[in-house]
């Protein structure tokens, strides 16, 4: 059972159980929705910017462990980043669960806690659970006030399959 | 090596009903001695795909090897005995089905083009505005998208018969819904996230007192129980090879000889036509008439061997051998605390559903998995029953022909390791 601890990390299952920052934020600032049509799961993250920042940012939803644990970390993670350090956090963190050539290979923000999710890469099927909130939260961050949807099949067949 | 398998299908086949020797049937099955991460494998998903036999894989083989031309074409020897093993697949599908005549047979990709292929022809010609087609809420998406589209098309309309919360078709509900309006009724045979069995025979029944014809998707149905199409009464039944253990990209469509006449047909193109000019074509007889194209004929050829495998199994065995694996398997899981088991029909065959409290299926396939358990995850490409019951999505265990009751131990094993780390 040694591999699968390294996916179900003692941090992610501790995430899981007891989400951070789980509910929602009456007068959100931005809002959008993620949908995985493979498993049905549905998450809905809250932003309050002040300008550039995100002053607040929770979720709701029901979905996987892995999917909830990664939901719970990027909201503990992204709170009072600017809007371009999230994205740049969201893209090292890609790269990390996806990992191609094995490493993050890009100059950019330290990954900290997230580097739980280093397991992912191992099982491609699960990377979409791991990005889910991240889609979510950039569909968010991208709304301009409207409410998004945004779904993980919206790239195009096994846009992110992952590693082999 | 091809001896001492044949020699071991021999073995099971001739095993019969009363001692189905299940170790020798799982010898047919070159991919169950597989390890999967160290552990061996325990296939129970059989429900989205069955493994195929090692006769199968041969057949398949022995086509492209000694037997391969393009078929209904060629004066030359290959090609009139490809069209012959090709013809001898047709007649085993009819006796398979029971159906009347070979001309009843139609060969499409699987079940799933059999469904649009009615919706598109007979559909077409039948629905009008304000029309209504039934279904019932435990279809698979393949049986009710095809029918949306028609409905659209013609401004009818897709009407619903419910379950109840066993997952039992509601019956009188669906004979309320059956109205002057209705024009096509459209069933599962079982039900693929759930294991229901439906009462086709009388829902054929109750349909064809009102004049409305009725189309059963057996995808399920088939490989794990006898369908006799003539006793059911049913218009349409169809099934496809994949998950009757033989090759994917083939399926039957049977239809009445009447029906079938009446219907304009499915795609144009060649072997479909009796003759064309630029001015006219006229169409080919029954059932080519609905098979334009060349077909998948070496997987239509094996498909035809894996009907002789089940066949001489015999299904009313298999069916028994599925049902004490579904018993034994429903009591092992209703032990485990915090254990759902979702879909509780009282007549019921070879799925086996469940959820577990707090815990996602998703996570439960991938620790299964790394245990060399492969079962199903999601919502079974029938998310209007999953939204029936309120979950997302459920775990899925489905028998097939090979499993033992040992592979369910694991199964339960796995489930206990599943909680031990989620709890």
């Amino acid at each position: 059972m040694s591999d699968l601890r390294d996916l179900y990390q003692e941090v992610i299952l501790d995430h899981s159980k007891r989400p951070r920052n789980f509910h929602a934020i009456a007068g959100a600032s931005r809002k959008a929705e993620g949908y995985n049509p493979l498993c049905g799961d549905r998450e809905t993250v809250y932003l309050v910017l002040e300008g550039e920042r995100v002053r607040d940012v929770a979720f709701q939803g029901a979905g996987c462990a892995i999917s909830t644990a990664s939901a719970s970390m990027m909201t503990e993670s992204v709170k009072g980043k600017t809007r371009a350090e999230a994205e740049a956090l969201f893209a090292r963190f890609h790269e990390l669960i996806t990992g191609k050539n094995g490493e993050t290979q890009t100059e950019g923000p330290e990954l900290g806690k997230l580097e739980v999710f280093s397991g992912v890469r191992e099982y491609p099927v699960r990377v979409k659970c791991a990005t889910l909130p991240w889609h979510t939260l950039k569909a968010a961050l991208e709304s301009d006030g409207a409410p998004a949807v945004v779904s993980t099949e919206s790239e195009g067949p096994h846009a992110e399959s992952g590693g082999a | 090596m091809s001896t001492v398998v044949r020699e071991a299908r021999t073995g099971a086949a001739a095993s019969g009903p009363s001692s189905y020797d299940v170790e020798a049937v799982r010898r047919d099955f070159p991919i169950l001695s597989a390890t999967v991460y160290g552990k061996p494998l325990v296939y129970l998903d059989n429900a989205a795909s069955a493994q195929k036999p090692m006769a199968v894989i041969e057949a398949e083989q022995k086509v492209y090897e000694s037997l391969y031309a393009n078929i209904h074409r060629g004066v030359h020897w290959l090609s009139v005995h490809a069209t012959d093993a090709y013809d001898a697949a047709r007649e085993k599908a009819r006796a398979f089905l029971n159906a009347g005549s070979a001309h009843e047979i139609v060969f499409v990709r699987g079940t799933t083009e059999a469904v649009n292929l009615v919706a598109q022809t007979l559909g077409r010609q039948r629905v009008k505005a304000g029309d209504e087609v039934l279904i019932t809420a435990l279809e698979h998406h393949s049986n009710i998208v095809p029918w949306q589209i028609l409905c659209e098309e013609k401004g009818a309309k897709l009407a619903v018969a419910p379950i109840d919360e066993r997952g039992e078709l509601d019956l009188a509900a669906f004979e309320k819904l059956l109205t002057p309006k209705t024009r096509l009724v459209s069933v599962a045979h079982l039900s693929n996230a759930l294991g229901t069995i439906l009462p086709v025979k009388r829902i054929t029944e109750l349909a064809h007192a009102r004049g409305v014809p009725v189309f059963v998707d057996g995808a399920q149905a088939a490989p794990r129980m006898p369908v006799d199409v003539r006793e059911l009464d049913v218009d349409f039944y169809a099934f496809s090879s994949h998950k009757i253990y033989g090759p994917t990209g083939v399926g039957v469509l049977y239809g009445k000889t009447a029906l079938l006449e009446a219907m304009p047909p499915y795609q144009g193109g060649g072997d479909m036509i009796r003759s064309v000019t630029f001015e006219k074509t006229t169409y080919n007889e029954l059932p080519y008439k609905f098979e334009a194209g060349t077909p998948n004929i070496a997987g239509g050829i094996a498909f035809g061997t894996a009907l002789d495998y089940v066949s001489a199994l015999g299904l009313p065995a298999i069916e028994s051998h599925e049902h004490d694996l579904l018993t034994y398997a429903t009591a092992a899981l209703s032990e485990i605390p915090g254990l759902t088991i979702v879909g509780t029909a009282r007549e019921k065959a070879g799925v086996l559903s469940f959820v577990l409290d707090g815990i996602h299926p998703h996570d439960i396939g991938t620790v299964l998995d790394r245990e060399g358990i492969a079962i199903r995850t999601g919502h079974h490409c029938a998310q209007p029953v999953m939204d029936r019951f309120g979950l997302p999505a459920t775990a899925r265990a489905s028998f097939g022909l090979y499993n033992t009751r040992a592979e369910v131990d694991a199964l339960v094993a796995g489930i206990h390791k599943v909680i031990g780390m989620f709890r």
